[in-house]
């Protein structure tokens, strides 16, 4: 394939002997987000506007949730037949479609949005791909880098979240999609051919109306983008204290306010978890421990947050009484009737997927008896034979309810059940570990803290968990006494994070040892 | 049939003459076979050209009253076999099949058919699934063509020329007594265009009449002597009617001006690429005039020596733009010039490149670079300075995630894959061995599961050198899928390994229809038929090929009873090959034949019942390993908007089908007690809606008893 080195060629179309030019427009879509239809309406407006038009797509993996591209041509018609080409070339497309964020910025990683030449229009929602779910930790592209590029390599952008647009008038990126192209003004094609064209293709037309309608208002600039907030919304918890509590909670609320003010939202948030999670004598216990941290803080007081935050976390480990208590809580059954959508006549059934093996039963046991019980290999083997199994509880039944209502009514004898003992032992030993290295070196410290988040997932991915963060932890002496120990204590919590098998997180660990061995 | 109708494109098929037909180029082909009196079709579904067949497969009455037999064949050797029906009759045939991967199915019956010869006109209709986003290994259909001495159209990419091949193809094929491959690249099978349509033609004879007046002749059969006379045939007779058909009808086409010192000689399906490449170095304007000399292949074998000498005459260079490799066109280009003792430059792979897809701006590259040495004069000024500054644009590679394909929403194969994965966690890693089919998706992440995937039907056949010696060793797990099994894989793979007394394990991936090609039937599809027998048991077949250790599982969704199943096949003592058949309906033909079902059940005031999956989002951790055993696209992250927290939680959004699998998952792998499962009851019975009130009452009474002794933030 060797091609000989020339000049660069500069390729532009040239029009017809009349004048006329051939305008190309390629989609870039998620296979499921129907490009097809969105295909045949643009090509329908066209025909509708006296011009002439061609679509090709490669269907083949289209339903498959894979990348697809529609590729469109037109041209007024002057009663001749254009040539059109096919599919479309780098640095040839007047018009870029892009159904997801991603796929903009595959565009213009494959030379289809040319700088002083193509419109990008481009949904910003985001649809992540399999490798960017599976990451142990958070694996997601970073949107902004794309949202900067489309900026820098299109002529002119179009760029909201349309799937956004579009469900809030109950239709899909199709009709929204169509709006914004509609909107942009790259087409010569008046507003009303557009609306013809929907109206025409017989299938929930009003609410593809709606969603035209916004998303041309908003690509005109008529109307905002609807907002894509930082952080999403979700239902603001409430707190609730009950009247003969609430002397004990006002005690802890002060002990809050009198924290400095860079540590107070995070330990808010904080204290509320814990005391929701046992009670308000845990919370004070919770407090303790910030306090501790504050002890060896100074302003912009890193490690007092980190230990606000991660203490929270520790402290609240996930045990069967406190899934049974989330489970049988009313702004739970609210919350997922919402979720799921159920109507008011109609009835919800609700089945809770548990699989409780003999580690967690024998750990939701009194310390003694649990201890006993995880001595007997003989009653394991009868746990694994007959009870060792999925259940499915419905908890919308009073039999399922009552049977999680019982174990997360444990909870207030949870400080003398095995798993607290052993989770304690853990908590304070990594606690210790903070205090101990917080004097010298404050921001491994407050690595150090952050190295719980780690510590996740039930059962089997707990213990990988628990795992992994013994590794990490285990560079602590290496690092200490290093000035660049914090950052490195970053990288090795990130290699963790990064990948299930630990891979990177060996390899992170061999590079310490061979500079600090 | 699954349940998606063609309904509308059946009615385009009634069209008559001088309506403008609007439709896909896959179409139109369709269309133009009823024009032109063809008396069956037969073919094996596969993307390109799968839209022919379901449209046909719905086209029953019309063809019924046009006398036309039509059959989804076993495989494209069956298709190609069928073409036997006009080697003694008068009847025009066509048949289709995906390339290059059909093509080789059929070839023992492509010879055998291209050896005797036909009477009446035979086309196969070759959807070349080459370039970008191919699903299949590259390489040409070409070399058949030639091996066999079939004759091969390539017509420019849109609707009038294709049309105006099928009618060509058949008169070629009678006047030359040769069946005639017509390729269609993916593109033009899927271009949206326009013709103009003509009434259909009742077939001169069909096959009923024919089944009356049974014919024979000996020298077509295939079968010496009559194979030598064959050979000879072919380059004595059926070649030179080839060449003089393709002159006088002018097959191949001639644009642009004579007089011009350079010129191209291209494959037809490249027309549109090269003019538009034309176009933007400024030597063609959008409608195709040009000053360049082209001459247009729209039959690219045989090629007409003497068209093609007096085409380079008095040229200073030619460019050959043929897409693939070899450059099969180019290398009997070349021999024809230098045996005439030419002196012209001839110019090819090198200026373009020698394999993929010529793209627009591959063929920009390619033809600049040849009109730069050749004819710089040509080239407009403009097009060879660059004054402008490139803007430089942030390299994106390294944050794009790819997006490669993947199972779909509620896909049944999903949980058999999660438990194929559980079982190498627990056991070790294996040899597996895939097929081709929806189920090859397994080799992409999540699962990365499979090493080899060598043909259709394959699969199992694949895992036949694995051979141990240990008989408590390990032993090599293969995936075929339902389609697969009827295609071949019945006896190239289950048959073959019992015979050989293997010891593997064959998973059969059983989801009621032929899914990765549309859903269509198959034998042991299990809905009901008009036209077809279906819901012939592949266990049956199994046990009938000798198969002693089977398993049917009815419920893929049930993760742990595959994962012990697959547990049990790889540690059995029984001999022989262990056979699962894995069964569940496909989910995208599924959702479409239910959903219709549901919504009106609900609209006349039955119990209707709608599930779906949830996560609590204060119970997952947010560690991600449902998704590490699913990779189903509505189970995604997002983000939990607590400070508290750092990684993202999993969510299921609307699209969730409620097919079970994360909660298999979770529970089959012990995962954690995040999911959940909501059944939204419409129309709920009295008794039920009673149960539900009580249940909440007391249910609530519960709660804010508790709520009154704590300290809650919820």
């Amino acid at each position: 394939m060797n091609m000989p080195v020339q000049q660069p060629i500069i390729a532009r179309r040239s029009p017809g002997p009349d004048g006329e030019k051939v305008i190309t427009l390629a989609a870039l879509a998620v296979g499921g987000q129907g490009g097809g239809v969105l295909t045949n309406w643009i090509v329908a407006v066209a025909e509708a506007n006296g011009y002439r038009a061609q679509s090709t797509s490669v269907a083949g993996v289209a339903q498959r949730t894979g990348a697809t591209i529609y590729y469109i041509e037109m041209c007024r018609d002057t009663g001749r037949m254009p040539v059109f080409a096919l599919s479309p070339s780098i640095g040839d497309v007047d018009i870029l479609m892009a159904s997801e964020l991603m796929e903009g910025g595959r565009a213009i990683m494959r030379g289809f949005v040319t700088p002083g030449r193509t419109t990008l229009i481009a949904s910003t929602h985001r649809i992540a791909s399999v490798s960017e779910k599976v990451a142990p930790g958070d694996g997601r592209a970073d949107s902004a880098e794309v949202i900067a590029a489309m900026g820098l390599a299109a002529d002119h952008t179009v760029a909201f979240d349309m799937e956004t647009v579009a469900k809030q008038a109950g239709s899909v990126i199709s009709s929204s999609l169509l709006g914004a192209l509609a909107g942009s003004g790259a087409l010569p094609f008046p507003r009303e051919s557009y609306e013809e064209v929907i109206r025409a293709s017989g299938r929930g037309v009003a609410a593809s109306l709606r969603s035209f309608a916004a998303a041309y208002d908003i690509a005109t600039g008529a109307k905002p983008a609807p907002e894509t907030p930082e952080t999403p919304v979700r239902p603001v918890p409430v707190l609730n204290v009950p009247e003969k509590l609430r002397a004990d909670w006002a005690k802890v609320e002060t002990r809050v306010v009198a924290l400095p003010a860079e540590v107070q939202d995070m330990t808010g948030l904080g204290i509320k978890k814990v005391v929701d999670y046992q009670d308000v004598a845990y919370g004070a216990q919770y407090l303790d421990m910030v306090e501790q941290a504050l002890a060896l803080d100074a302003a912009p007081y890193d490690l007092t947050i980190a230990a606000a935050k991660y203490c929270a976390r520790a402290l609240c480990y996930d045990d069967l009484p406190r899934v049974a208590d989330i489970k049988t809580r009313a702004s739970r059954f609210d919350r997922v009737r919402d979720e799921v959508v159920v109507k008011d006549d109609q009835v919800m059934m609700l089945t809770e997927y548990f699989h409780p093996r003999y580690e967690e039963f024998a750990a939701s046991m009194p310390k003694g008896l649990g201890r006993w019980l995880q001595k007997r290999k003989g009653l394991e083997a009868f746990y694994g034979k007959h009870f060792d199994k999925g259940r499915r509880i419905r908890t919308d039944s009073l039999t399922g309810f009552l049977m999680l209502w019982i174990v997360s009514s444990l909870r207030p004898i949870r400080r003398r059940l095995l798993r607290h003992e052993a989770e304690m032992a853990h908590v304070d030993a990594w606690f210790a570990r903070v205090l101990d290295t917080a004097p010298t070196d404050r921001a491994l410290a407050t690595e150090v803290l952050g190295n719980y988040r780690l510590i996740k997932g039930y059962s089997d991915t707990h213990l990988r968990g628990h795992s992994k963060f013994a590794r990490v932890m285990s560079a602590l002496d290496l690092l200490e006494g290093r000035e660049d120990a914090a950052d490195w204590m970053r990288r090795l919590r990130t290699a963790a994070l990064d990948d299930v098998k630990g891979e990177k997180l060996d390899g992170a660990l061999a590079t310490v040892r061979s500079f600090a061995g | 049939m699954a349940e998606r109708s063609f309904a509308k494109e059946v009615q385009k098929l009634k069209m008559g003459e001088g309506e403008t037909f609007t439709g896909e180029g896959i179409l139109a082909i369709t269309k133009a076979l009823l024009e032109n009196g063809v008396g069956y079709v037969g073919g094996y579904q596969g993307s390109p050209i799968s839209h022919l067949m379901d449209v046909l497969s719905d086209a029953q009455e019309i063809l019924g009253e046009l006398g036309v037999h039509f059959e989804a064949s076993a495989s494209e050797a069956t298709a190609t076999a069928m073409l036997a029906a006009s080697v003694h009759y008068p009847i025009r045939g066509a048949v289709t099949y995906k390339s290059v991967v059909g093509t080789n199915v059929a070839s023992d019956a492509l010879s055998n058919l291209a050896s005797g010869g036909v009477t009446g006109g035979a086309l196969i209709i070759v959807g070349e699934d080459y370039g970008e986003g191919s699903s299949i290994m590259q390489e040409r259909t070409y070399a058949f063509a030639m091996k066999s001495q079939v004759w091969m159209l390539d017509p420019r990419p849109n609707l009038p020329a294709i049309v105006k091949a099928v009618g060509d193809g058949f008169e070629l094929s009678e006047a030359t007594n040769t069946p005639i491959m017509l390729q269609v690249g993916i593109r033009s099978c899927h271009v949206h265009g326009h013709f103009t349509a003509a009434d259909n033609k009742r077939p001169t004879q069909t096959v009923s009449e024919a089944l009356e007046n049974p014919r024979r002749k000996l020298d077509r059969i295939v079968l010496p002597p009559a194979t030598y006379l064959h050979e000879a045939e072919k380059l004595t007779k059926r070649k030179p009617a080839a060449e003089q058909f393709i002159l006088e009808r002018g097959i191949n086409e001639r644009f642009g001006a004579p007089a011009s010192r350079v010129g191209l000689i291209i494959q037809g399906g490249t027309y549109n690429t090269v003019i538009r490449a034309l176009n933007r170095l400024g030597l063609a304007d959008l409608y195709g005039d040009t000053d360049v000399d082209i001459l247009c292949l729209n039959c690219v074998y045989p090629l007409v020596d003497s068209q093609i000498v007096d085409f380079c005459d008095g040229k200073d260079a030619v460019l050959i733009v043929e897409e693939g490799h070899p450059n099969y066109i180019e290398q009997q280009i070349a021999h024809m010039l230098y045996q005439k003792g030419k002196s012209v430059k001839l110019e090819g792979k090198g200026k373009l490149p020698m394999g993929g897809e010529y793209t627009g701006q591959v063929m920009v590259d390619g033809l600049g670079a040849f009109f730069s040495e050749h004819a710089p004069g040509l080239l407009p000024v403009a097009k060879v300075a660059t004054n402008e500054e490139p803007i430089a644009i942030p390299d994106l590679s390294g944050t794009l995630p790819a997006r490669p394909p993947g199972f779909c929403t509620g896909c049944p194969e999903r949980p058999i894959f999660a438990a194929t994965k559980l079982v190498e966690e627990e056991l070790g890693e294996h040899h597996i061995s895939s097929d081709i089919g929806c189920h090859l998706f397994s080799i992409m992440p999540p699962f990365d599961l499979g090493a080899t995937t060598m043909g259709y039907g394959l699969g199992p056949a694949s895992a036949a050198a694995f051979h141990n010696e240990d008989k408590k060793g390990r032993r090599a797990i293969s995936f075929v899928g339902d389609g697969g099994f009827w295609h071949n894989g019945l006896t190239s793979s289950v048959g073959n390994a019992v015979f050989n007394k293997s010891d593997n394990v064959i998973v059969i991936v059983d989801n009621f229809y032929s899914a990765a090609t549309g859903g269509q039937d198959i034998l042991s599809s299990r809905a009901d038929n008009k036209t077809k027998q279906t819901q012939n048991s592949i266990v049956d077949a199994c046990k009938g090929m000798g198969v002693k250790w089977i398993r049917q599982i009815d419920h893929t969704y049930d993760v742990t009873k595959v994962r012990d199943t697959l547990k049990e096949a790889l540690s059995t003592e029984e001999e022989g090959p262990k056979v699962i058949v894995a069964s569940s309906e496909c989910m995208l033909n599924k959702q479409r034949r239910v959903k219709p079902q549901l919504a009106k059940a609900a609209k006349e005031g039955k119990r209707v019942i709608r599930p779906r999956f949830g996560v609590d989002e204060d119970i997952c951790t947010g560690d991600h390993a449902c998704m590490r055993l699913s990779g189903c696209p509505s189970l995604s992250v997002k983000d939990t908007g607590d400070p508290l927290r750092d990684d993202p939680v999993a969510a299921i959004d609307q699209t969730c089908v409620g097919c079970g699998n994360c909660g298999e998952v979770a529970d089959a792998a012990v995962l954690c007690p995040s999911f959940y499962q909501a059944e939204i009851v419409s129309n709920p019975t009295d008794g039920e809606k009673r149960r539900a009130t009580r249940a909440h009452k007391v249910i609530s009474w519960l709660q804010t008893r508790r709520d009154a002794k704590r300290v809650a933030f919820a």
